[in-house]
């Protein structure tokens, strides 16, 4: 019954492709407008890996890893770790560690709040692709068992 | 009263779990089971009585709101809760793979 | 100004490396011994500033302490954070060589200093839920590194520390949301003063009860202590050496310390709980370790009992039993590392843990067998050396408050733990060396310094008694005995 062509069906291939980029998009909005609504880094960082999960699951591991190699995916997370902990730290700029010190701006516009959007786009990254590391190597861990047997 | 009660209940079921439970599988659902209990314990103890979600909107005054600091600490529990279950579940696989079995009877090597 | 550093280079040692390590095999042993020199220096520095200002308050954020974190540094915390740092500092150095036997260096590097940087926001940190997510750190890549070699031991110890360290996290977490929810404040200073205007209440000791379980059992106290002795063998040594010497003190001991003296306020019945279960800590970890035959695991079990008198020390409530239980600390976190540090020497060489197995060590790797025999003494209790001092203050603090059984117990426990490295000394070191080793020769020269200069510490350290170094263990000292007057101590430092 396997057939070679990996991923599961054509409908769900389909439906898929349409949703992907929209939940991908909805991901990076929650991301830039942590700090006007409920989200924010953690919570738009799980939906940007869920898209990637989910392109994993329909297309098979091949289609996502092309997408996000393993390597890169390590890459990236340590950036997130880093940008977020080089934001603290230029807060001794105002002399203070995490200080908030960049112009607040005025409440409820985009650009406001000083550094907490960047800190939000910092922890989407190590969030998100944290979440799409240790599910594919979960993943692998499964495969390479499958391969032995 | 009844639901902190009621969360000391689910915490009750979750050391259930771990302590008398062999598949190692289910001893890592029961650890998700504390940690939630706890979790829900936190946010209870910050809610008021018809208070709202404690978010400010653009001409809108709240007047009774929830206190949302054991909202922003239960948010930071749930992400080292969700660390410690993806390694506890990846060594569970690699348990499975040295030992051919979840059953922690027979995964005693160590002793004494 | 010195305190975020205290975390900020070992989270960026960590992250640094992760990103870099992959490119080159020595850029990881290049920032991990960088990052644990520059904070000993720093931490070497923290003592003259404590010393010159008492308490140091740093506003993370710039935000005033109740509102916002805090960072705190006093006697007790710059006390800690030396012996911390030191130990780390001299395992980075040990693992530089220890470590080419396993793949992916810098992974273990990485996960290091990420323990480093837990266990040093948990020393520095002034409020509690910060405590909780520094403790959480450590403990995560704790377990990580247990796991480390990915061996069916390994990995089932890695196991059972996992299971057993979250659900202690539960508790602790249950114990903050329930003193939250009472004071509602979580800078450590503020709930002092809150809980003191309260009064004592039911509530209080369910709490206190809630963390001396979390507590007790990151600290591995007697009944909470069946992880330890399967997860500190299990990881490499050069991780059992920071596992047994620092981590315990400073997850277990130190957080109870703290939050016992400064925050729920110390009485009798919770002295006497210490107490007792110091003794038996101290009792049944050196009678399981009687019996044992892996090097490792008997060394293992040896922790446990010298935890018991670190804890019993402190139980004690005197001045002299709290200076004794904090020099022991220290003393302790030094020759036990030694000794972790010279298993791994042997097993290095040798390739096994067997007691029994090995023989006449002395002549094929005389510097291990020397500074092992200096951490035998030292954790026995022969006079020159550091661990006869702090014992024996311990047993005279015991005298002094009337608690002669327990004095007792300590004696016993003392003459049994002489024992039973008199039986790591012959059958490791001396008598007739096994035909199978004929060929060994002695660890690397890294390897050989840095326990060579754990073995000159277990010496010189003995010197912190005197009166040139006490003033700086009685400020550590004072800490605890000030109690709930934290909170002045405190916020008396901001202004």
């Amino acid at each position: 019954m396997k057939s070679k062509e990996k991923g599961m069906t054509l409908i769900v291939k389909t439906v898929t492709r349409l949703t992907v980029g929209l939940i991908l998009l909805y991901g990076i909005y929650i991301v830039l407008h942590g700090h006007l609504s409920p989200g924010g880094g953690f919570a738009g960082g799980v939906i940007i890996a869920l898209s990637f999960i989910h392109l994993m699951l329909a297309f098979g591991r091949e289609t996502a890893l092309k997408k996000l190699s393993q390597a890169r995916a390590s890459i990236l997370e340590s950036l997130g770790a880093i940008m977020f902990l080089s934001i603290a730290v230029l807060g001794f700029l105002g002399g203070y560690f995490f200080l908030n010190f960049l112009f607040k701006g005025k409440p409820f516009n985009l650009f406001s709040a000083g550094i907490i959007p960047l800190c939000n786009i910092a922890i989407s990254l190590k969030v998100g692709v944290g979440l799409f590391t240790i599910f594919v190597v979960l993943v692998l861990f499964k495969i390479l068992k499958e391969d032995n047997e | 009263m009844s639901e902190y009660l009621l969360c000391l209940f689910l915490f009750c079921i979750g050391l259930y779990c771990v302590l008398r439970k062999r598949n190692i599988i289910k001893i890592i659902i029961g650890l998700g089971i504390i940690e939630y209990a706890v979790n829900l314990f936190f946010v209870l103890v910050g809610y008021r009585i018809h208070g709202r979600a404690p978010i400010l909107a653009k001409e809108q005054k709240i007047l009774n709101m929830v206190d949302p600091l054991p909202q922003a600490l239960v948010l930071t529990a749930i992400v080292i809760g969700l660390a410690v279950t993806a390694l506890i579940v990846a060594i569970a696989i690699r348990i499975y793979e040295k030992y051919g079995t979840f059953d922690i009877t027979k995964i005693r090597r160590l002793r004494g | 100004m010195i305190l975020p550093f205290f975390v900020i280079i070992p989270l960026a040692c960590a992250f640094l490396i992760s990103l870099l390590g992959k490119l080159n095999k020595r850029i990881s042993d290049i920032f991990a011994n960088l990052g644990t020199f520059t904070l000993l220096i720093l931490s070497l520095s923290a003592i003259r500033y404590q010393l010159f200002a008492k308490v140091i308050v740093y506003r993370v954020g710039g935000w005033p302490p109740p509102i916002g974190i805090s960072m705190v540094l006093d006697g007790l915390s710059s006390f800690i954070l030396m012996s911390v740092n030191l130990v780390s500092f001299l395992v980075c150095l040990y693992s530089v060589s220890y470590m080419n036997k396993y793949t992916d260096k810098y992974r273990f590097h990485s996960l290091f200093m990420l323990m480093l940087a837990g266990m040093n926001g948990v020393i520095v940190t002034g409020d509690l839920f910060n405590l909780f997510v520094f403790l959480e750190i450590a403990s995560i890549s704790s377990y990580a590194l247990v796991a480390f070699g990915t061996e069916a031991e390994e990995l089932e110890a890695s196991f059972k520390y996992a299971i057993m360290g979250s659900v202690a996290s539960s508790f602790i977490l249950l114990g903050i949301a329930l003193l939250y929810s009472y004071t509602s404040t979580l800078n450590m200073a503020d709930m002092g003063s809150v809980l003191l205007s309260r009064g004592n209440s039911l509530l209080v000791n369910f709490i206190s009860v809630l963390f001396l379980m979390g507590f007790g059992l990151k600290a591995a106290l007697v009944p909470f202590h069946a992880w330890l002795p399967d997860a500190h063998p299990s990881a490499p040594a050069s991780i059992s050496a920071m596992l047994s010497g620092v981590l315990i003190k400073v997850l277990g001991v130190y957080a109870l310390m703290r939050i016992y003296f400064n925050i729920l306020g110390i009485n009798n019945i919770i002295l006497s709980i210490f107490m007792f279960l110091g003794a038996a800590s101290m009792l049944v970890g050196v009678i399981l370790a009687l019996g044992q035959w892996d090097f490792k695991r008997l060394l293992a079990y040896h922790s446990i009992s010298q935890i018991g008198y670190i804890i019993l020390g402190i139980g004690l409530g005197s001045p002299l039993g709290i200076l004794a239980g904090l020099f022991h600390l220290f003393n302790h976190s030094i020759f036990k590392s030694l000794l972790f540090l010279n298993s791994g020497a042997v097993a290095y060489r040798l390739g096994t843990r067997d007691l029994q197995d090995m023989g006449g060590l002395k002549e094929r790797m005389p510097t291990t067998a020397n500074t092992n025999l200096v951490a035998s003494l030292s954790i026995a209790g022969i006079p020159p050396f550091n661990g006869f001092f702090s014992k024996f203050l311990i047993i005279v603090a015991c005298i002094q408050s009337r608690q002669i059984i327990y004095g007792i117990c300590a004696v016993i426990a003392s003459i049994l733990t002489l024992a039973s490295f008199m039986k790591v000394q012959k059958y490791a070191f001396f008598g007739k060396l096994n035909k199978k080793w004929q060929d060994i020769k002695e660890v690397p020269g890294i390897m050989q310094l840095s326990m060579v200069v754990l073995a000159v510490l277990c010496l010189v350290s003995a010197l912190l008694i005197t009166p040139l170094f006490k003033p700086y263990l009685e400020s550590a000292v004072n800490v605890l005995l000030l109690g709930r007057g934290y909170n002045k101590a405190v916020f008396g430092a901001l202004k």
